[in-house]
């Protein structure tokens, strides 16, 4: 079929902030879905609240929304713009799940708007549990058996209980039909109590009844449990003409009980045989055509048992996914393009296979090489937290590799980690007690096995304890002595780059997308590069590597920026990365995508094959600036700021002279590297103190200490004090605010792109605490002093790029916190904020251009809008960790809102980062006594809308000393029968539990401990209810509710701001 | 089979003196100028399916070649009598990235390597099999040959000169059995339709798909004329797969001609090119042919693409005589049969994949609809061979490439409320 003619005009949705399991791999999706569907001579609608991506630059749609992905604003959009077509397949869940809400609340069907890629049926089909399982049996096709046991009428606790031989045959059935070992659960009881796994007859009577009495309306969901079988998947495309094709299998390593998203996983899959590997694509098909996604990728899932060869359907999405991603880079298969251009009509034999450019989409992918994944796991910033992993993803990026063996990939995928610290074995452990250790899947599981194998350990051992195939233990096996040595080095093989090129070399490959790989060399002696890398001068850019909290997105969008300007210079620009999720690693972002590791020996591995002008190192964030040194001293070129600059802005004695110099003031400090030494130096500088080790990424085990006993407390905890090895220790500013600058600098000239004023005070670390640009309480003075400043540093470090500065003003004076000469996390967001691409503009200068040559406008800000970036925090995901913010950092991600004023910026800021603001209710205030003065001012705001006020005892107090009414919470310990106290009122905590609260202002009174505030902060985020921990974001909410008074507010596009940037673009044309 | 002696190193010559190293695996590789049967010379030809190995090495198209995998693990889940697709290995040799000795895979009978040794069929691994695909790619099918590391090159180069090309071999009279074997007999008490087919080296999974649909199945040595065949009144006449030069098959050509008319036939891979023989259309040799499990083949008569298993390195000449079929329009060609009209299209090269002599009641495809290995998509050819077998007839449409044939055969685009009005092409003149 041809494109379809009937529509013009196509929205796309994104999948908003980056969070766990749902990151920047729907960046890449849709920014190729943008692409493909304005080749195609589509008017292209995007709306996308995460301003740190690639598709959100307003040149990759006609009108881009940076809203909140919510069905008010989004109808608005619809209102405005009126596409003929939504396309809701590649944003993730939330732009399903949005797509599937426009649709029940009418909006589609009032503004004539038809869904493409997957329709409301095929959507709910695959969502709902019930309407998925009715789809399979009708297709023929088996799913984990699954029942409800009753031992009461109805599904309350006042159900009458029912005839004894009636449960006695609901259990007898329950047992035939869900078979041994089964997954017992009972209904509503905490943390899953009075379940278990049965793997008797006898057990499972016994657990069920259990959960029987456990459950407080008398129900057990018995499931048959597939933990220890294979978990398989399969990407499926289908076209309107109902072709599927199987793009790509992947195998988890890690067998059913581990979420894929956190699971060692490798394509294609390796250990079943072709019958029955084609039982299962054959199945995978008739569950595309069941779910009846008509157009596009879905992913499905499967349970195979290894011995039986039984199959069964897990889940299938109907849409583009993280795996589908992977599957794209692992094939060069791109599945989102043509997903895309599948919605608007064509079919899969009228697409052309990019890669060869001679033969057709219509065909499946097959490779010459093995792929493993790795996820990337943050534990380390949620202390408290069980690391074991389990059906629910805690993974917060990932790392792909290629090799052309599975050994070869695995040991590259291990280096590809990045890991800050190596993992602790003790010298003395058995490899009974290391097996043992691997029993429970934890991220440190395959270090362990290596170890394990290393200190004795039999494959049947490590099977017994992980369920882990024998393929992958013999293969493991192979590579256990040195894993960075995955290669046959008595056959004499060398390091050779291969083409990734879907069909196994069948067809000559136009795509330079390359891996590396050992090979024998050829009868010279010369490794068969299939490289070609012509004349051309090529620039390479080192990409970020896996995400990670603190190394997001934001870098991979700098890359790419880098690596478009890098080809509108006429040079081949050259990417090296490893994270499939990303942008950076399309094949089409550069000239040449080489998919290896970032550590040094890769990357020059990679500079011997393309030499290079030079390298970027500015873009990914730590990940290359930690390679520089060593990259220059093997005579390669570091364009942009010089590596002794780096270095004297990074270490602090250097950099204290730099500031000396020029006579700018920072926040005293002190290093030390023992324990008295480091008290000694405490006292000396003063407190609060702001602790830290050196090279830490991110504010990772950054505390702030109030006094020496605090301090004390911090050493033994967190600190090295044994080695030798540095601690930080600065003067914490109390109460200051904090304020972010991106610069441009060519080496004599200086130019501010931004100037970012955190919403929170300092002490939170900046990418947590939201921020404003322009600033909205900071005087012309001090703005022009952090101008001044920033200009004196610059130049003063010699930066030819970027640069960001962290400022903080107390008390009226200027504080300088730290440099970092290389794109920050904000670029982004200050980019799209200011309509100008600082990243493109700073590979400019690097390339040899000067700031009076890049077009600059004299005052980036002067367009009137305010831009509001807040941060995106995964503590939903991470149990038992206090949600609280700190100088550490732990959001995964950002949001930005923009709008004519400050609060109505925050509004939507807040809106879209999950936890929109009420409009009336009841909010919660419980503040320290420092901030009592501040939160009356809230008080008072949030009383004026009409918000009935509840306090903890000193904070009511002090509200209603200022004539507010307010009532006081119950404390834990005064609660009698009936969860009151004598005064009838209830705790804060079930208060919140209750939905009694609307929002939630809580500060922190200390830390450590599991305080009343942790149990608040928990209940809050449980509830989805907003929860402010700084008394300034809760002014700013409060503000924020206010000004929301009026009705919704108005939407406005990037083109709209950048074309018209004054103010009056933000009051709409509504 | 140990995993840690110390393997012997070995390499693979091409006869334009390309050379690739290795190490030793399988059976011990025997003198140079060994006899035939246990010769470790002849032409190298890649596969690029992602696992079947051994479907590949059993499947009787394979003789007299020495099969390169593509994909760098062979050997994973081991082996198992159920995978076997004759009596024994045809390939001469295997040539393997990373060979893998998996005795106790959960459904092994043997561990890959284990066999092959026993089997007398040496192999080769390390090789950098992608290397040598690409060198295959570019320069063509060619002979070649797996020596011990201590065999002088020259010594090697002078083995593979001795080796006969594969244009000219005829290699089906060496895999056809000796006499007639009868399978599924007991689908004739449920009236099950009587098959006979010349038997130039069938795939077991063949006759599998043919007797789980309820037929009898009869093999035929390839020297069995016409009256042998149709002793007993067969329903039908399958003309199988096999390995070599279709053109040097010649002595076959009358017996299907004298068939062709009386039965409905259906042939696949070399039967599809022997009938296209018989009715004087001609066979030429791919540059380097088709073996694998993700070609897309379209079905002229519906529009729909499937992904087929492939395992052939000739094919028939199309019409113009440029092998390729370009353009949306009919292709048919004259035949002394009636006209014979393109069914299937080749998306990847646009070679011909199958065609129907509606006249003659015969159908045939180069493909493998019985998978093993490779994708179960084309299975319905079997059913229509049996429905052709009880209606008696095949019924002419005319075959177009484009968009028309799908409207005509009712693939309409799936719901969707606003569909573009369809092309306006007249795709059903049947």
């Amino acid at each position: 079929m041809p494109r379809r003619d009937d529509i013009k005009r196509i929205m796309i949705l994104g999948s908003g902030p980056i969070v766990i399991g749902q990151a920047a791999e729907f960046d890449y999706s849709g920014a190729q879905a943008c692409k493909v569907l304005r080749e195609e001579g589509y008017e292209v609608v995007l709306v996308n609240s995460n301003p740190a991506t690639i598709m959100t630059d307003p040149e990759f749609a006609d009108a881009t929304y940076v809203e909140p992905l919510l069905p008010g604003p989004v109808a608005q959009i619809i209102e405005r713009e009126r596409p003929d077509a939504l396309l809701p397949t590649l944003g993730g869940q939330t732009a399903l799940n949005l797509a599937k809400a426009l649709h029940e609340d009418g909006t589609l069907e009032k503004f004539g708007v038809e869904l493409i890629g997957a329709n409301y049926d095929a959507i709910n089909c695959a969502e709902d549990r019930d309407l998925f399982a009715i789809a399979m049996e009708k297709a023929g096709l088996a799913m984990p058996a699954s029942l409800i046991v009753r031992s009461r009428e109805g599904d309350s606790a006042d159900g009458a209980r029912l005839p004894e031989e009636r449960i006695a045959a609901q259990i007898d059935e329950a047992i035939a039909k869900v078979g041994l070992p089964a997954i017992v659960r009972p209904a509503f009881t905490l943390g899953g109590r009075g379940g278990g796994i049965a793997r008797t007859d006898e057990e499972f009577r016994k657990i069920v009844r259990g959960g029987l009495d456990a459950s407080p309306i008398g129900q057990v969901l018995v499931d048959q449990s597939v933990i220890g079988w294979g978990e398989f998947e399969l990407e499926v495309m289908r076209d309107n003409g109902d072709n599927v094709v199987i793009v790509c299998s992947i195998e988890n390593v890690d067998p059913m009980g581990v979420h894929t998203g956190d699971s060692v996983t490798v394509a294609p899959q390796q250990t079943l045989t072709d019958r029955l590997y084609q039982k299962l694509r054959d199945q995978a098909i008739a569950v595309i055509r069941a779910v009846g996604v008509e157009t596009g990728g879905s992913n499905v899932q499967f349970a195979v048992n290894p011995t039986t060869e039984e199959i069964l359907v897990i889940e299938m999405n109907p849409r583009v996914s993280r795996s589908s991603a992977l599957a794209s880079k692992a094939t060069g298969f791109p599945i989102a393009k043509i997903a895309a251009r599948l919605a608007v009509g064509y079919r899969l034999e009228e697409i052309t296979n990019d890669i060869t450019k001679a033969t057709p989409a219509a065909f499946e992918p097959t490779i010459d090489y093995v792929v493993v994944k790795w996820p990337r796991f943050a534990f380390e910033k949620f202390a408290g937290v069980d690391e074991t992993l389990s059906t629910h993803m805690k993974s917060v990026g990932e790392a792909m590799s290629i090799g052309r063996t599975f050994g070869q990939a695995f040991a590259k995928a291990m280096r590809s980690r990045e890991l800050d610290a190596k993992v602790q074995i003790a010298d003395d452990a058995t490899a009974a007690e290391l097996v043992e250790r691997i029993r429970a899947p934890r991220t440190e599981r395959y270090d362990v096995l290596l170890e394990a194998i290393r200190r004795g350990a039999s494959d049947d051992q490590l099977h017994e304890a992980t369920g882990i195939d024998s393929w992958y233990l013999r293969e493991l096996r192979r590579i256990a002595g040195d894993p960075d040595l995955a290669t046959d080095a008595a056959a004499g093989e060398v390091r050779t780059f291969k083409s990734v090129d879907t069909c196994a070399a069948e067809f000559a490959a136009t795509t330079p997308y390359f891996y590396s790989g050992w090979e024998r060399p050829d009868a010279d002696g010369n490794p068969r590069h299939e490289v070609d890398r012509g004349d051309n001068p090529s620039v390479v850019i080192l990409g970020a590597g896996p995400n990670r909290i603190g190394q997001g997105i934001e870098f991979d969008y700098c890359c790419v920026h880098a690596a478009m300007t890098v080809r509108a210079s006429g040079r081949d620009a050259v990417m090296i990365n490893c994270n499939p999720e990303t942008v950076s690693t399309d094949y089409d972002t550069s000239d040449r995508l080489y998919f290896e590791p970032l550590t040094l020996e890769d990357v020059l591995g990679v500079i011997e094959v393309e030499r290079p002008e030079g390298v970027i190192v500015q873009f990914g964030g730590q990940t290359p600036l930690r390679l520089a040194q060593g990259l220059q001293d093997a005579g390669v070129t570091i364009l942009g700021t010089s590596v002794e600059a780096i270095d004297r802005a990074e270490d602090r004695g250097s950099f204290g002279e730099v500031l000396a110099r020029l006579g700018y003031q920072a926040p005293p400090y002190a290093t030390a590297t023992s324990f008295d030494g480091a008290l000694e130096a405490g006292e000396e500088v003063g407190f609060p103190l702001l602790v830290r080790p050196s090279y830490v990424l991110g504010g990772r085990a950054m505390e702030i200490v109030y006094d020496r006993d605090g301090l004390a407390d911090y050493l033994t905890r967190e600190a090295d004090t044994t080695s030798g090895k540095e601690i930080f220790l600065d003067r914490f500013l109390e109460n200051a605010i904090e304020v972010d600058v991106d610069a441009l600098c060519d080496g004599d000239d200086v130019w501010v792109g931004g100037i970012m004023q955190h919403v929170e005070e300092a002490g939170i670390h900046s990418g947590d605490s939201a921020c404003v640009l322009p600033p909205h309480s900071l005087n012309r003075e001090m703005i022009d002093r952090i101008r001044d400043w920033t200009r004196g540093i610059a130049l003063e470090l010699g930066v030819r790029g970027l640069i960001n500065i962290q400022y903080a003003v107390h008390g009226g004076a200027l504080y300088v916190i730290e440099a970092n000469p290389r794109a920050s996390r904000t670029v982004p967001f200050v980019s799209k904020a200011i309509g100008v691409p600082l990243a493109k503009m700073a590979c400019r200068i690097m390339l040899g251009e000067r700031i009076g040559d890049l077009d600059l406008p004299e005052d980036p800000f002067a367009g009137g809008h305010i831009a509001v970036k807040e941060a995106v925090m995964p503590f939903d995901r991470f149990v038992g960790s206090d949600a609280l913010l700190g100088p550490e950092m732990r959001s995964t991600g950002e949001v930005m809102g923009v709008a004519a004023d400050f609060p109505s910026a925050f509004a939507k800021a807040q809106a879209a980062a999950g936890s929109p603001l009420p409009s009336g209710g009841t909010a919660f205030i419980s503040v320290t006594d420092a901030d009592k003065p501040a939160a009356i001012a809230v008080a008072q705001l949030l009383h004026d809308q009409g918000f009935r006020l509840l306090g903890t005892r000193g904070t009511q107090e002090a509200i209603t000393r200022m004539g507010l009414p307010c009532d006081p919470v119950a404390k834990l310990q005064d609660i009698e029968a009936g969860g009151t106290d004598a005064a009838g009122h209830r705790t804060a905590v079930s208060g919140i539990e209750a939905g009694e609260v609307a929002i939630v202002v809580n500060t922190p009174t200390g830390s450590g401990a599991r305080t009343d505030g942790y149990e608040i902060r928990r209940a809050a985020i449980t509830a989805g209810i907003p929860c402010l921990t700084t008394v300034s974001a809760g002014l700013a909410a409060a503000r924020a509710i206010a000004s929301g008074r009026g009705g919704p507010l108005p939407v406005v596009s990037l083109q709209e701001l950048n074309q018209d940037p004054v103010g009056g673009a933000a009051r709409g044309r509504e | 089979m140990s995993d840690t002696a110390a393997p012997r190193p070995a390499y693979l010559l091409l006869e334009d003196g390309t050379r690739f190293d290795g190490a030793a695996c399988g059976a011990p590789l025997t003198d140079v100028g060994a006899a035939p049967a246990g010769r470790s010379t002849g032409e190298v030809v890649f596969t690029t399916g992602m696992a079947g190995y051994q479907e590949s090495v059993t499947d009787p198209s394979f003789a007299g070649q020495l099969i390169v995998f593509t994909y760098p693990h062979i050997g994973n889940y081991g082996v198992n009598g159920s995978a076997m697709e004759s009596d024994r290995i045809h390939a001469r040799a295997v040539i393997m990235r990373e060979a893998v000795n998996h005795e106790d895979a959960p459904t092994a009978e043997q561990g890959w390597l284990d066999w092959l040794s026993d089997c007398g069929v040496p192999a080769i691994t390390g090789v950098d099999t992608r290397a040598l695909v690409r060198h295959i790619r570019d320069k063509g099918a060619m002979r070649g040959g797996l020596f011990d590391g201590d065999v002088a090159q020259a010594d090697a180069a002078a083995a593979i000169a001795a080796e006969p090309p594969m244009a000219g071999q005829d290699l089906a009279s060496t895999v056809t059995p000796a006499q007639v074997e009868t399978v599924g007999a007991e689908n004739a008490a449920s009236g099950g339709p009587l098959i006979a087919a010349i038997d130039t080296g069938i795939k077991r999974s063949i006759v599998r798909e043919l007797v789980a649909r309820g037929a009898v199945v009869r093999l035929h040595p390839l020297s069995d004329g016409p009256e042998a065949l149709l002793e007993g009144d067969p329903d039908a006449i399958f003309l199988a797969n096999g390995p070599g030069d279709p053109g040097v098959v010649a002595h076959v050509i009358p017996t299907i001609q004298a068939l062709l008319g009386s039965k409905p036939v259906f042939g696949i891979c070399m039967g599809h090119q022997l009938l296209c023989r018989a009715v004087g259309l001609e066979t030429y040799k791919l540059p380097f042919g088709h073996r694998g499990g993700n070609h897309p083949v379209k079905d002229l008569s519906t529009g729909r693409v499937e992904i087929t298993s492939q395992n052939h390195g000739f094919a028939v000449q199309t019409p113009d005589g440029s092998g390729r079929i370009d353009g949306d329009e009919p292709v048919r060609w004259e035949t002394d049969f009636g006209p014979a009209e393109l069914s299937h299209l080749n998306l990847y090269d646009r070679t011909v994949e199958g065609l129907v002599l509606p006249e003659a009641n015969a159908a045939t495809v180069q493909y493998h609809p019985e998978a093993a290995p490779g994708p179960n998509d084309a299975g319905y050819l079997f059913d229509r061979f049996l429905e052709r077998i009880r209606t008696g007839s095949l019924a002419g449409v005319t075959r177009q490439t484009g968009d028309a044939a799908a409207q005509a055969a009712g693939v309409a685009p799936t719901a969707g409320t606003t569909k573009p009005a369809a092309t306006t092409e007249n795709g059903d003149a049947a």
